[in-house]
């Protein structure tokens, strides 16, 4: 491989780092916004050629510093970390595209560049997450991902947006902390920080106390920061005050990267070595991920905020990863992890017409959406159709996902025939609360009557159908997402025994 | 380790947990300051025993030191008692026991302290301790693996504390909107500061200088005794806060304007981050210092200076910026 190509890997997290300092120095108006948006159009670039090299056959491994692992600090690039970095990459861009009139209207023009130096550091944070093959410097980039991600959801225009952060601060540092209790156990009984150097390693003292705590503490740690259910009091709210466009950015992208990071420790430095952790996983998590898809999706049955609404429904689409992971099956594991991409689809899209709406609807309350249709037809038309990608309708990318989960189930005998009956309870929820919200927008006249279209900024429509048209794209050609999916599946398993 | 080393931490560590209790019980926030200075204090304290000098220094600076500085500031623009207790208190207490409890059940296969055959001595530290003099040739080890075996690490540290630099310029850059309270234990941001007590004045202005000599030393002597950029930059910080006390929030703000503050925190962060893309233009590995000079052990030594005066800059300027934001508010 060329040189070049060799420093990609790097160049994916170096690239939004480096810009943050440089954007929070841009005075004059725009500019912030510009730099932002071309140093997201460059990482997303370089995404998508880490994944080119990916699909043809090349692992990326990159020692930072020269010094080869375990001493230094190795980054990696497989099919797994393709698809993560797609998602966080993609979805940075497209908020950003979409959203300079919204966050004009959210922010005044001082503070700006602060802003989206933020931004640059959320975004260089999850993907610094992803490439990095070492456990502390997952903690590093977690940091700095979360402390930016609060300034981000602090920006929200509503006074509660400081309460929810402060909500989100505290949970997210305790997810951080236990975490970095467990990296500590581990390395207080290996000695190393490397995740495959562990691996090997951690075999000889699998059974002893520290490390069974440090599972544990691990675990839960990193399921608090995903948002699995019960752990997920802090994202409702945390969704619904920030600026619409950053709940583009963070829905499609902020818990998934939490996912990848527990999958890929617990799968390769857990699964092989601990006696019986395949079973504790599973048992753990099943239980967990039905409650979330049939509890989150009955609150986002009730729910009267629209962005609470598709909030909780996040909260279910997690249940759903998650429920294809605890089946450890291949089939299993590529189903949740295709559904990490094909629901930042739908829920970017919804978030992003979510946006367009939000332009012109301050509160967002369904009561209030009233004529919503005819006042923004092509916003609404947006909406529904990545509505019916959540709910996984033949012919977007939603069904892909849901068939995958719903055949890897039926695989695993009587206990599948429960599981995909949740599978299509939690479908038809889906179709409830999509359908209350096309209601309040269709349905209803509205208060005072509406003569004039006002439509969404042209940028924000032409990025909100650019994800509606990707959500059909990738439901009726789904072969790169799959196929993205099951070598990342076969490569979380290949360490097992 | 003597057994009277032994017995000296059990005795701080015993003080550690009482304080984290009294902190925890009291509903006087000034106190629950105070307190967690003294928490930082005692934990330093231990780092020191325990030989990890580097920790207990950055320990001292950071958690006893100026962090008590700036939770002094934000009660400056809040009261100074607890209001209501907050709701479900029982049920943190049973999470933390329960934790704690983990905690405990963790230790017991845990290797003896100071084992020499645990495992964490055996793997990577070893090799730490044998290549340092061939590789970098930097008397402390610390520094090396800080700065250039994990300097990717530190590189994200770094930008955490720019982060949190941009956090509170972001939240509190605003003019504020009315008037913030200020407490009666905390008025020192007041315009005039402590112009009017001679004595604090006089003593206070002759250790200015010796303070900041005192960075200096930190920041460029980090190679060779405990220190760096991060400790170096907190005690300048701290320097800069003594003289806001002194002579009033104004004439600190005169001596560093914002402008200067907002291109230092911007300026450590990119020193660090283009150093580490120079060595891949020189055709090195991202922040491969060996690329720097022909000789790669001097490349490694212009390397840990530049990245530590980066780490540095970026501190001072975050932590000033904070505390003036902080300040700026309470003063009216």
């Amino acid at each position: 491989m060329s040189s070049e190509a060799y420093h990609l890997a790097v160049l994916q997290v170096v690239v939004p780092l480096l810009s943050a300092p440089l954007i929070i120095l841009l005075r004059p108006r725009g500019l912030a916004w510009a730099a932002a948006t071309a140093a997201s159009a460059m990482a997303f670039a370089v995404a998508v050629m880490l994944t080119a090299g990916v699909l043809s056959g090349i692992e990326y491994r990159y020692a930072v510093g020269g010094w080869p692992a375990p001493y230094g600090i190795e980054i990696r690039v497989d099919a797994l970390t393709s698809v993560a970095l797609l998602v966080v990459s993609g979805a940075s861009l497209l908020a950003l595209f979409a959203g300079r009139r919204s966050l004009d209207g959210d922010i005044d023009e001082a503070r700006q560049p602060l802003f989206y130096g933020a931004w640059m550091l959320a975004l260089a944070g999850l993907c610094g997450i992803v490439v990095s093959a070492d456990a502390f410097n997952i903690f590093v980039f977690m940091e700095v991902s979360s402390l930016a991600s609060y300034v981000l959801i602090a920006a929200g225009p509503n006074r509660r947006a400081l309460a929810a952060t402060f909500k989100y601060l505290v949970m997210g540092t305790i997810g951080a902390t236990f975490y970095l209790i467990g990296v500590g156990l581990i390395y207080m009984m290996t000695g190393t920080l490397n995740l495959a150097d562990m691996a090997q390693r951690i075999s000889e003292v699998a059974d002893q106390r520290p490390i069974l705590a440090a599972g544990g503490f691990i675990i839960v740690g990193l399921a608090l920061k995903a948002a699995v259910l019960p752990l997920h009091a802090w994202l409702p709210n945390a969704y619904t005050y920030a600026p619409h466009i950053v709940t583009v950015f963070l829905a499609a992208c902020a818990t998934k990267v939490q996912i990848y990071v527990m999958l890929r420790f617990d799968f390769l430095v857990f699964q092989g070595n601990l006696t019986d952790h395949d079973l504790q996983f599973s048992r753990f998590l099943m239980p967990l991920a039905l409650l979330a898809i049939v509890l989150a999706s009955g609150v986002a049955m009730m729910e009267r905020n629209l962005k609470r609404l598709l909030a909780y429904s996040s909260v279910a689409q997690i249940g759903y990863i998650m429920l294809g992971t605890s089946l450890l099956s291949a089939a299993g594991l590529s189903a949740g992890i295709i559904h990490i991409f094909n629901h930042a689809l739908a829920k970017g899209a919804l978030f992003l017409a979510v946006a367009g709406l939000g332009m012109h609807y301050q509160g967002l309350r369904l009561d209030q959406l009233a004529g919503a249709a005819k006042r923004m037809p092509w916003t609404m038309a947006a909406f529904v159709l990545a509505g019916l990608s959540l709910i996984g309708l033949p012919g977007t990318a939603g069904f892909v996902s849901k068939w995958l989960l719903i055949s890897a189930a039926l695989a695993e005998g009587s206990l599948g025939i429960v599981l995909v009956a949740v599978v299509l309870l939690g479908s038809l929820m889906a179709v409830v609360y999509v359908w209350r919200v096309v209601e309040a927008a269709y349905f209803r006249a509205p208060q005072q009557a509406v003569a004039d279209q006002r439509e969404a900024p042209p940028m924000l429509l032409a990025a909100t159908w650019a994800a509606v048209l990707a959500n059909i794209y990738f439901g009726l050609q789904p072969g790169l997402p799959v196929q993205l999916s099951q070598a990342a599946a076969a490569s979380l398993l290949q360490s097992l025994p | 380790m003597t057994v009277f080393t032994v017995f000296f931490i059990i005795f701080l560590l015993t003080l550690l947990v009482i304080t984290a209790l009294a902190i925890v019980q009291t509903k006087n926030l000034f106190a629950a300051a105070m307190l967690s200075g003294i928490f930082s204090l005692l934990s330093a304290m231990v780092f020191f025993l325990l030989d990890a000098a580097d920790v207990a220094l950055t320990e001292a600076a950071v958690g006893a030191g100026i962090s008590t500085v700036l939770f002094l500031g934000a009660l400056a623009l809040t009261a100074e008692h607890e209001r209501a207790g907050t709701a479900g208190r029982l049920a943190a207490l049973g999470v933390v026991t329960v934790i704690a409890a983990l905690l405990v059940y963790a230790t017991f296969d845990m290797p003896r302290l100071g084992d020499p055959n645990a495992p964490a001595q055996l793997h990577v530290a070893p090799w730490y301790l044998e290549k340092t003099p061939e590789y970098i040739d930097v008397p402390n080890v610390v520094t090396a693996v800080l700065a250039s075996f994990r300097g990717y690490d530190t590189l994200g540290e770094t930008f955490v504390v720019f982060t949190a630099g941009i956090g509170v310029l972001f939240l509190l850059g605003k003019a504020p909107v009315g008037q913030p309270k200020v407490s009666p234990a905390m008025t020192f941001a007041g315009k005039a500061g402590l112009r009017h007590y001679q004595i604090p004045r006089v003593v206070g202005r002759l250790l200015i200088p010796f303070i900041l000599l005192f960075a200096l030393y930190v920041q460029f002597h980090g190679d060779f005794s405990p220190g760096g950029g991060f400790q170096a930059g907190v005690i300048v910080a701290a320097s800069v806060v003594l003289y806001a006390l002194l002579e009033g929030e104004e004439q600190a703000r005169l001596a560093l304007p914002a402008g200067l503050l907002k291109l230092m925190i911007a300026a450590g962060p990119l020193l660090y981050g283009l150093t580490g893309v120079a060595c891949m233009l020189l055709g090195g590995n991202f922040l491969d210092y060996s690329a720097l000079a022909h000789d790669p052990v001097h490349g490694q030594h212009y390397g840990i200076l530049i990245i530590e005066a980066g780490v540095g800059i970026t501190v001072t300027g975050v932590l000033i910026s904070i505390f003036h934001s902080f300040a700026a508010r309470g003063a009216k």
